[in-house]
């Protein structure tokens, strides 16, 4: 009788296992939610210094176009003017992805709508090997192949926005895909049935119905692929000139806050106003990765509740 | 259950007694005796040639060697965080660092060139020319006598050693213009032999075939001319310590300074030696001769 009872109102061998299991887990979270919290603490302690201890004007490091940290500007102040590297991120970002988001979804529709078969068997691994390109490969195809063409096509020097888009372009083109298709492939089944059932062509059901459910995704798959634009470094730095200018035009060298931070950092000393000026950089950068973050999230629920309306 | 126990325990016994055995008898030698250079790239091969040939004669002695740029270098030995700052330029001239903290050791000379692209038919510019084309007021080769093309100017990253270098000793202190900027040489040189009409600045040891070398006021860019200070751009690397190194980081320097790393070693890098200059030139820039 003793017995029976020790053993029920001790606690059994598995459930230990799940308590340390558990905390295990729980470690592990802990542990990447503190590394978060570091490195946003770490970069926006270093990236304000920049205005509270060299007392730099905000407005003035956002609007200002004289980008020589070390040096006074015109106006008396740092030359840290931020503006030709945020423009010219954005600018590479916005334009690649426009270029970028046809091909993805007709890339996407041939995958899922089209030919499935072949979409899975062919493109879709032809796709994810595009994604496990390492960047440099891309940047050097960009130097190699990409500047000369635009040089002679385009006129200019050949390194410029134009560049950089065109290699940004190839390089989110396989993230959008594979999640476009992805979005396509979580339209339910019967859409399609009732729309064919109505009568409608084939074509008119993939424009009518799937794409239209299946816009949330896709815009999550878009933004998806900014944030990847406008985080990529290396590949863009080597085909953009990285000339701290506001750009004239597309063929003009322009540079990106990330080409700008990789070429600066190493040369500047920690607590100077010249790393400080870098450092607010890489806060802007962390600031926009998380407005793309929040958008996607967004996207995200209002998809969802309109669908189940 | 039991039995997995006892595996998992004669498990870790295991791997506890070669741990235990592994550190009583490993190599004494081999006691941990290291050294770390970080900074300048234009120096990384020079010390990392100069650490081999060291540590191959001497068991157990190791020298690491890290790029990450001059300022990386000045303001890793200004926090004490390595033995040895490697950089292109002096202490002084770089801002946020206490250069009466460190000690300078100039193991090498490097002589720095205008480059240009092989079709603006140019092999020489007056230091004026030079000056007006880095600030943007000459934008057409035509104008200093090469074809009618227009002039890309591509520098070094704000910051680099080669480019301050430059600036203070080919364009008299004038800053450049805002342009293109590169962040090593080999890529700068490479775009100067693909892109028309485009004109930066080297290293001598990055001439080659595909680019334009030019002549500044008639005097041709060699060794023997940076020498005698007839060819002007040229700077010292630096190796920095703090101001009492350890004994270990005392004979590395002794040795790349030692007449044989001088003699073979440095040249065949493409570097100066030290031992060859017939002048000095101080931290602001005076120019002395050699005693």
């Amino acid at each position: 009788m003793d017995k029976i009872r020790e053993s029920l109102l001790k606690k059994s061998i598995a459930s230990k296992i799940e308590r340390r299991g558990k905390i295990i887990s729980l470690i592990c979270l802990a542990l990447i939610v503190g590394v978060v919290f570091l490195i946003f603490y770490f970069v926006a302690s270093r990236g304000l210094a920049t205005f509270f201890q060299n007392h730099v004007n905000l407005w003035q490091f956002l609007s200002g176009t004289q980008w020589n940290p070390g040096t006074t500007g015109t106006n008396g102040q740092p030359a840290v003017g931020a503006l030709p590297m945020i423009v010219g991120s954005f600018l590479i970002t916005i334009l690649s992805a426009l270029i970028a988001t046809p091909f993805a979804i007709g890339t996407a529709v041939f995958m899922t709508e089209i030919s499935p078969r072949r979409g899975a068997k062919i493109l879709r691994p032809v796709t994810e090997l595009l994604v496990g390109i390492p960047s440099v490969v891309y940047g050097f195809i960009g130097l190699q192949v990409v500047v000369p063409f635009v040089r002679h096509t385009f006129g200019g020097s050949g390194y410029g926005i134009l560049s950089g888009t065109f290699v940004l372009f190839v390089m989110i083109l396989p993230t959008v895909t594979s999640m476009s298709a992805d979005a396509l492939n979580a339209v339910p089944r019967y859409y399609r049935e009732a729309s064919l059932a109505l009568g409608a062509t084939r074509w008119q059901t993939i424009y009518k119905v799937v794409l239209r459910a299946a816009i949330p995704g896709m815009l999550t798959a878009i933004v998806f692929g900014m944030a990847r634009a406008f985080g990529e470094a290396l590949a863009v730095q080597m085909v953009i000139g990285n000339a701290t200018l506001l750009p004239q035009n597309l063929v003009s060298p322009a540079s990106t806050l990330t080409s700008i931070l990789t070429m600066g950092i190493g040369n500047t000393v920690m607590g100077s106003l010249q790393n400080n000026a870098l450092w607010s950089l890489a806060m802007i950068l962390l600031l926009m990765s998380l407005v793309f973050n929040l958008a996607i999230r967004y996207i995200g629920r209002k998809g969802k509740l309109s669908n189940e309306r | 259950m039991k039995k997995s126990r006892v595996i998992q325990l004669l498990g870790l016994i295991l791997i506890g007694v070669l741990v235990g055995f592994g550190y009583t008898h490993r190599v004494r030698t081999d006691a941990g005796e290291s050294i770390t250079a970080v900074g300048s790239t234009a120096l990384q091969p020079l010390v990392e040639a100069a650490g081999e040939q060291y540590s191959s004669t001497r068991t157990g002695i190791f020298i690491n060697v890290q790029g990450g740029g001059s300022g990386t270098g000045l303001s890793q030995i200004q926090s004490g965080a390595v033995a040895i700052g490697n950089s292109d330029i002096f202490a002084e001239e770089q801002s946020g660092i206490d250069a009466s903290k460190l000690r300078d050791h100039r193991v090498a000379v490097v002589g720095i060139a205008p480059i240009v692209n092989k079709n603006v038919g140019v092999t020489n510019l007056t230091q004026q020319q030079l000056i007006q084309i880095f600030t943007g007021k000459v934008t057409n080769w035509r104008e200093v006598g090469g074809k009618n093309l227009p002039i890309t100017l591509i520098n070094r990253a704000q910051g680099s050693g080669t480019r301050k270098t430059f600036e203070s000793y080919a364009l008299k202190g004038h800053q450049s213009a805002d342009s293109q900027e590169q962040d090593s040489s080999g890529l700068a040189r490479s775009i100067v032999a693909s892109t028309p009409g485009a004109i930066s600045y080297v290293a001598f040891s990055y001439f080659d075939k595909t680019v334009q070398a030019v002549n500044v006021d008639g005097v041709r860019p060699t060794k023997a001319n940076v020498r005698n200070n007839r060819w002007r751009i040229w700077s010292y690397e630096h190796l920095y310590t703090g101001k009492k190194p350890n004994q270990l980081t005392e004979q590395f320097i002794n040795y790349i300074l030692s007449t044989a790393v001088q003699k073979k070693l440095v040249k065949q890098l493409g570097y100066i030696s030290v031992h060859d200059m017939q002048v000095q030139r101080s931290a602001t820039g005076k120019i002395s001769p050699m005693k």
